[in-house]
């Protein structure tokens, strides 16, 4: 037998012949670690390379021990493989659970060269430095030093590698709903899918394994009388014919969440990688009126020196293999247990060929029907033994055995009564932890079960009535008990769905063993053990003496344990350590097991890969982009886009080889001299109809609604609750009792919903309708001194001043299509803004450019649009209002009206917002007028002095002002009104700008609104 | 995952609602008479108790209706939920 | 033991069989001259600092749990100093100085490494935000630096700068100084800290009342009985309603979920700390390998400390979106912690109408980071019965006065912070 590799081609030298469920006519090949090897259909990556007499898999992450495969399922702690390459690379995969597939290339992790000559191992001899929680005692000094000590832990830390790709691959999302989930289709949770089916409930069975049978698939059990795959196979099918019952192979139940959610990670395919049609996992989203926890048990090891040595596995495990995948995990097998499952794997391996050299019972005296069997089969037994150390270099050679108390301790004179039992693997057990993971991830609580010395749901304790657990996860360790609970749960679930009393089912004939109660052993003491590592956690290399030492410092929470010493953070999140390092700090602080607790079982019970939880919403559907009407028509037209809130909107639209601002600026000139148009869909629109509009809006703004006729528009600012700014637009009374309103694009859902809250929950008694029909209309604003020619052009009504004075409103038809048209502007300049039904924005767009096109109509974006509405000394929601300045902040104190409550109103007299040294909008000009006003610059008295600086205020928005001619800004300046006139720095650290202002008024253009008005 | 439900509409995934808070905020009818300490409590201050608490929600992508949910606040256990006024017609 | 290595190397020698405690655990005494609730960083670091700066010592740090078992063992580990109001920029630096000479302060390495932090810009408007931050906190005497798209591919490779990406990344405010520390050690740290200075950490404690006369606070009740007090400092982050609720107090706070996650281990990939505010997700690198990720809360009050699904995947389809090539790396746990959400968004660190019993909380999600600084600025307002000018602003009556320091501007709504 090799040790490290080798054994290629198609030899498969631990294979036996007649045993397990793979399918031996379908040879796959795979390379691992750069050799090729060759396995079955069926076979998992572990068993594939046991099969072929792999032993080192990996390397652990702390030491650089040489690991091989400990167990066989999602416990495995050693081994990690780096699978397949580029862009198709996964790190950290545990063999145990990769379906092998045809053409599959994986590698050890964590050690370079490699796995077998691995530098890292140095961090074996300088071990004895390296105790738990070494890090907190070093490496402060110097205190500059720690950036690169730290340098040196990140390249040893990590295990596999990220790929640098971005995933091929797709993830789906799918939500189902169902009476009954069952998790896990062992023994407890095939019966009780069968039950819940049969009481015609919706059933959904996930299991992690490629089908369903869980432990019986791997335990040659016998089910009425006949072998248990039978009872399996016609359970499956029954399941698989019964409609309204869903069966989840590949499927880990990775979480439980409130109110029966679940999630489920199916793995699609058989393992190789899925064609592109199709998506690698798929996470389903359960919500399920019943849970059934039937997760099984993982069985634990005890720790012994050496216990990490390739070749020491789980003696279920090996049991596993050997009659699921007909691998023989050795030629020569040392168990060593304390309770009675591991004659069962004796016995399996004995009648399979493999030579049992001796099973190390620390029971003093066991019995029952495995032990007669044993004894039966000509197996020697040390009963109250236990094993010291494996002995071995590369691999198990042997187990140095002696005699042990009840605790597992062994006599001071080990060395005299030791004795070495020859073997090539060393097959252990130390019981079995039910997996109770998702029963605490939905709020189940735990007890402490003297018998089977770990911790069990409690059934007394279940917060969550919709959830049950049975099974080995609840603690039964006998097939017939697990049927029984799973028949009966399965029962009780379809029953509490709501489907009445379901048909009793009579169980399958399961026969029971007369069995010997468990020896609570954790690990093996002796004198010298000190000098050897037994570990606890493989993965993250930690030991008794780190355990001993916590609980020596203080550590003594089971969480700070957790954390001191890295117990249970690996990747296996402690499924084979928990229990155990917590049985050990018992011991060592003298406190029963019960008392000291577990940490908390946190999902997902497996890691889940962030592309399933993603699924389709990532990439460019993280937030689906929302388009206007004329969005094509930008973009054919060389609009440069920018994001606007979920929005996306036209920047500015360049000619030929134009810069940026050169753009801009033939934008603002064409609008201020001829006529632009602008899309402005994206400002929210609210619908308010009924009798009491006007006094709703009277309490919603800060202005005079009282009495606005039909057909005018008013500019209008609402507060929140504190006396700040929300929100500003126009309100237009289309009727005696309808209105519209106007929002900003960024708070049209926020402003919405607060009016909702307002009519329903403080003013239910008002009569208002809110509709939001935003998404209802286009809009876009027509503006310039020209604008009113080419709207004559295209609409139906009289628009001449005396028609459609500014601030009015008229219904009529633009391009024969149904409009509104508001003289409204924002540009300083006249202007109309038209809504049409969205359908129609394209369309009337591209004929109001047409119609435009002899007055020079151009199109213009948000850049000139803003450049514009600076110029006019408009604030806007962000720059200016930014959520922390009152209406007088910004100028507003004449719109406010005089009398009666306001949203916001009684906030406004108090003494913060009412504070002489508040900011105030003011603009801001260069000193020397061809300097630029620096973005996000701050302002201050003077601009050389040591930090912190005082700061007098802030630049909001700035812009080139191509109708000023230079740089002009809107700043937010405490005390501003008072300081027109004089200078102030703006300063931008960042770009190391700082420019000589003065302050001015905030309206640059036609402050008297003569053009405004025509 | 919480599964609130609808008095309007009936059981609805929580991606339905959007959260509005403690219930028994209400605006002081007057605000112009209430002290400062009257307006600051009902700004600032808000039941926030571990265990039962009664909260709005808002059933945004639904009905659009604001509704009453108690809902323990250690468990996340929806107790009990209500419409806040009778259904208004048009 | 002084921490060194050549402690380690002694200890070596003994199979490290002579490590004293790091902390005692006393019996609780019938009376303290001040008792903190609360044994998260907070709370031992007030006490550490009331005994180094105040000369304080006769000192009880009560924890219903375990030390650090609340928000400092549940957070993404991120410190940075860079906010935009004057207010919270000070104090926060104030902190960051202070994490700057922690581990030789504590002679217990938190494993405090300046990495960076950098904000990405995905608009112009994050971009002119980011700038007039960036500014303020140049002006206030904290580092800060623009970086441009390049500057940011170069230094975060594995970003995806591609400018048709959902939120391009156009660029990015960085903080050179800010970083990450190891969470768990520095509750440790200051713990043991504390109890070299007699202060006595009392774990399984919990405080079930609290005894007034007037105006007064006698002590307090707990699960180990009655303990009389001079003084009483709360530091109880999410659960400060509840415990101020003993005394009779309503605050402006609400608790609320905020989950995080770690990913499996991977060697080094990133090696600064990168946020995001318009996907709204932050990521960073464990020195352990594992990517920690946070987002945004849950969005409802619980005390839970356990979150669902709509925010998580969020957070992960934002995480994914900025870095496309970790869609293959698998999320190994995830947890919630209660974040005490203020109405503003900022904290409390004051006295209150009581006059002795003090509060700090309103951490938001800004805890950890906070941690030396909170603890400096408390242990300060309990010694002196009045703050240190840093901590001034942050008062319980600033909400009914209208100073709200509300760094969002999202105002008096705590899950908008």
């Amino acid at each position: 037998m090799s040790s490290d590799g080798g054994g290629g081609g198609s030899s498969n030298p631990m294979r036996v012949a007649d045993l397990g469920r793979i399918d031996r006519t379908r040879a796959l090949s795979f390379t691992f670690n750069g050799t090729r090897y060759s396995g079955f259909e069926g076979d998992t990556l572990a068993s594939a390379l046991l099969a072929n007499g792999v032993r080192l898999v990996g390397r652990s992450f702390k030491y650089h021990r040489r690991r091989g495969i400990v167990a066989a399922g999602a416990e495995e702690p050693n081994a990690l493989v780096q699978l397949e390459t580029g862009a198709h690379a996964e790190p950290n995969l545990r063999a145990t659970q990769v379906l092998l597939y045809d053409g599959l290339v994986a590698s050890s992790q964590n050690c370079w060269p490699s796995v077998g000559f691995d530098i890292g191992a140095i961090n074996e001899t300088l071990s004895r430095l390296l105790p738990a929680g070494f890090q907190y005692k070093t490496f402060m000094w110097p205190a500059s030093g720690w950036r690169t000590y730290e340098k040196f832990i990140r390249r040893a830390a990590g295990l596999g590698r990220s790929p640098k790709l971005a995933d091929p691959d797709r993830y789906a999302h799918r939500h189902a709903h169902c009476d009954v989930l069952v998790c896990g289709a062992g023994p407890a949770g095939l019966a009780a899918a069968l039950a819940a089916a049969r009481g015609g409930a919706r059933v959904i069975l996930a299991d992690e394994g490629s089908e369903v049978g869980g432990s019986l698939l791997g335990d040659r059990a016998q089910v009425n009388r006949n072998d248990a795959t039978r009872w399996v196979q016609e359970g499956a099918t029954e399941l698989k014919s019964t409609p309204g019952v869903r069966v989840l192979v590949r499927s880990q139940v990775a979480a439980i969440w409130d109110h029966g959610m679940a999630t489920v990670v199916e793995q699609v395919g058989s393992g190789a990688p899925v064609p592109t049609h199709l998506p690698r996992q798929r996470l389903w989203k359960i919500r399920a009126r019943e849970i059934v926890v039937a997760t099984g048990a993982i069985e634990r090891s005890i720790a012994f020196g050496d216990n990490d040595l390739p070749g020491v596995m789980l003696a279920g495990s090996a049991r596993t293999y050997l009659n699921r995948h007909g691998v023989q995990p050795g030629r020569r097998a040392v168990v060593f247990t304390n309770n009675d499952s591991a004659y069962h794997a004796a016995l399996d391996l004995h009648r399979s060929g493999v030579e049992v050299s001796a099973i190390i019972d620390a029971r003093p005296e066991p019995s029952g029907s495995v032990f007669d069997a044993a004894i039966a089969a000509g197996i020697k037994v040390h009963a109250g033994h236990g094993v010291l150390r494996a002995l071995g270099g590369t691999t198990v050679r042997a187990a140095l055995v002696a005699p042990v108390d009840v605790s597992g301790r062994a006599a001071s004179d080990a060395r005299g009564t030791a004795f070495p039992v020859e073997g090539d693997v060393l097959l252990v057990s130390g019981g079995w932890n039910p997996a109770v993971h998702l029963w605490s991830q939905a709020r189940g609580k735990l007890k402490f079960d003297e018998a089977l010395a770990t911790f069990v749901p409690d059934p007394a304790n279940r917060p969550p009535p919709h959830v049950r657990c049975v099974g080995s996860a609840a603690g039964a360790m006998q097939l017939a008990d697990c049927v029984v609970q799973g028949l009966a749960a399965g029962r009780a679930a379809a029953s509490d769905a709501g489907l009445g009393r379901s048909p009793t089912m009579f169980p399958p004939m399961v026969e029971r063993e007369t069995t010997c109660p468990l020896l609570p052993v954790w690990q093996v003491e002796y004198p010298e053990a000190h000098r050897y590592k037994r570990f606890l956690d493989l993965q993250n290399d930690v030991t008794v003496a780190d355990v001993e030492l916590a609980a020596r410092e203080g550590y003594r929470s089971v969480e700070h344990l957790k954390r001191y010493t890295t117990l249970g953070m690996g990747t296996d999140q402690g499924k084979l350590s928990n229990i155990s390092g917590l049985a050990i700090l018992a011991g060592a602080i003298d406190t029963p097991i019960a008392q000291v607790g577990t940490t908390t079982f946190r999902p997902p019970y497996t890691p889940v890969t962030l592309g399933a939880i993603a699924g389709p919403g990532t990439g460019l559907a993280l937030d689906l982009m929302h388009r206007t009407a004329m969005d094509g028509w930008h973009a054919a037209n060389g609009a440069v886009f920018m994001n606007s809130g979920l929005w996306r909107r036209a920047q500015f639209y360049r000619q030929g080889r134009e810069r940026d601002i050169e753009a801009v600026n033939r934008e603002v000139r064409a609008v201020r001299n001829g006529v632009g148009l602008v899309d402005i869909s994206t400002l929210g629109r609210i619908d308010l109809q009924g009798r009491d509009c006007a006094e709703f809006l009277q309490r919603i703004y800060i202005n005079d609604f009282a009495m606005p006729a039909i057909g005018r528009c008013r500019h209008g600012v609402m507060l929140r609750e504190d006396g700040m700014v929300f929100d500003d637009g126009t309100v237009t009374r289309l009727g005696e009792r309808h209105y519209l309103m106007t929002t900003t694009t960024a708070n049209a859902v926020a402003v919405m919903s607060r009016l909702e809250y307002l009519l329903q929950v403080e003013w239910p008694d008002l009569d208002v309708y809110l509709t939001s029909v935003t998404e209802h209309w286009s809009g876009m604003a027509l503006a310039g001194p020209r604008s009113r020619a080419v709207l004559e052009k295209v609409a139906d009504i009289d628009v001449s001043d005396a028609g459609l004075p500014y601030m009015a409103y008229r219904a009529c038809r633009i391009a024969g299509v149904p409009a509104r048209v508001f003289r409204i502007s924002f540009s300083g300049e006249r202007a109309y803004e038209i809504n049409v039904p969205a359908g129609h924005g394209r369309a009337t767009w591209e004929a109001m450019m047409a119609a435009g096109q002899p007055e020079g109509l151009v199109a213009y974006g948000t850049d000139a649009m803003d450049v514009m509405r600076i110029e006019k000394g408009h604030f806007v929601v962000g720059p200016e209002a930014d959520g922390r300045t009152t209406p007088d902040d910004l100028g507003l104190h004449r719109m406010i009206r005089k009398e009666g409550d306001f949203i916001g109103r009684r906030s406004l007299s108090r003494p913060g917002l009412a504070a002489e040294d508040r900011p105030q909008l003011v603009g801001l000009v260069p000193v020397h007028a061809r300097e630029p006003i620096p973005r996000g610059s701050m302002l201050v008295v003077e601009p050389r002095q040591v930090t912190p600086y005082p700061m007098e205020g802030f630049v909001g928005s700035t812009c080139f002002s191509p109708t000023v001619g230079c740089a002009i800004a809107l700043a937010m300046v405490s005390r501003g009104h008072l300081r027109k006139g004089r200078r102030l720095w703006a300063m931008s650290p960042l770009m190391r700008m700082s420019i000589e202002v003065e302050v001015v008024d905030p309206i640059f253009v036609d402050p008297a609104g003569d053009r405004l008005r025509g | 995952m919480l599964l609130i439900v609808c008095p309007h509409c009936g059981p609805r995934d929580q991606v339905e609602y959007a959260y509005g808070g403690d219930a028994k905020v209400r605006r002081p009818a007057d605000p112009a008479a209430a002290t400062d300490a009257e307006w600051s409590a009902y700004l600032n201050e808000r039941d926030n108790p571990a265990g039962e608490h009664d909260e709005h929600w808002q059933h945004a992508m639904g009905c659009r209706r604001w509704i009453g949910v108690r809902r323990n606040t250690l468990t996340h256990e929806v107790v009990s939920t209500w419409a806040l006024q009778p259904a208004k017609t048009a | 033991m002084k921490y060194s290595f050549f402690s380690l190397s002694r200890n070596a020698v003994n199979y490290h069989r002579d490590w004293p405690l790091a902390w005692r655990s006393p019996a609780p005494k019938p009376h303290y001259d001040v008792v903190i609730i609360g044994g998260g960083g907070h709370g031992l670091a007030t006490a550490y600092y009331l005994a180094k700066e105040h000369g304080i010592t006769n000192v009880a740090v009560l924890e219903k749990g375990w030390i650090g078992g609340g928000n400092t063992g549940r957070n993404t580990t991120i410190v940075r100093s860079n906010y935009y109001l004057t207010e919270n920029a000070r104090f926060y630096e104030h902190s960051l100085k202070l994490w700057e000479g922690l581990s030789q302060d504590l002679n217990f390495n938190v494993m405090f490494t300046q990495r960076g932090v950098l904000n990405l810009a995905h608009t112009l408007a994050d971009l002119e935000n980011q700038a007039r931050r960036g500014n303020a906190m140049r002006l206030n005497g904290i580092d800060a630096l623009a970086l441009n798209r390049q500057e940011v591919a170069s230094m975060v490779p594995a970003l995806d700068l591609s400018p048709t990406a959902r939120y391009p990344i156009l660029g990015g405010l960085l903080q050179p100084r800010g970083g990450t520390a190891r969470h768990d050690a520095v509750a440790w740290g200051y713990a043991r800290g504390a109890d070299a200075r007699g202060v006595d950490i009392i774990q399984d404690c919990e405080v079930t009342g609290i005894r007034r006369d007037g105006n007064r606070v006698l002590g307090v009740e707990t699960s180990q009985g009655f303990i009389g007090v001079g003084k009483v400092g709360v530091a109880v982050a999410g659960h400060s309603s509840v415990v101020a609720g003993m005394a009779g107090l309503r605050l402006p706070i609400e608790s609320h979920v905020l989950q995080a996650m770690v990913t499996e281990p991977v060697k080094p990939m990133l090696d600064t700390v990168v946020t995001s505010d318009a996907v709204f997700c932050y990521v960073s690198q464990s020195d352990r390998g594992e990517l920690v990720i946070g987002g945004d809360i849950d969005g409802y009050n619980s005390y839970a400390q356990r979150g669902n699904l709509p925010v998580l995947e969020h957070v992960v389809g934002a995480a994914v979106a900025l870095f496309p090539a970790i869609s293959r790396l698998r999320m190994m746990r995830l947890w919630g912690g209660i974040m005490d959400m203020s109405m503003d968004g900022s904290p409390i660190i004051a006295k209150t109408a009581l006059d002795n019993f003090y509060v700090n909380c309103g951490w938001c999600y800004g805890g950890f980071k906070a941690t030396p600084g909170s603890g400096w600025c408390f242990a300060h307002t309990i010694a002196q019965d009045r703050p240190h000018e840093i901590n001034a602003p942050f008062t319980l009556d600033r909400y009914t006065l209208g100073r709200a320091i509300d760094e969002r501007g999202a105002g008096p709504v705590p899950w908008m912070h």
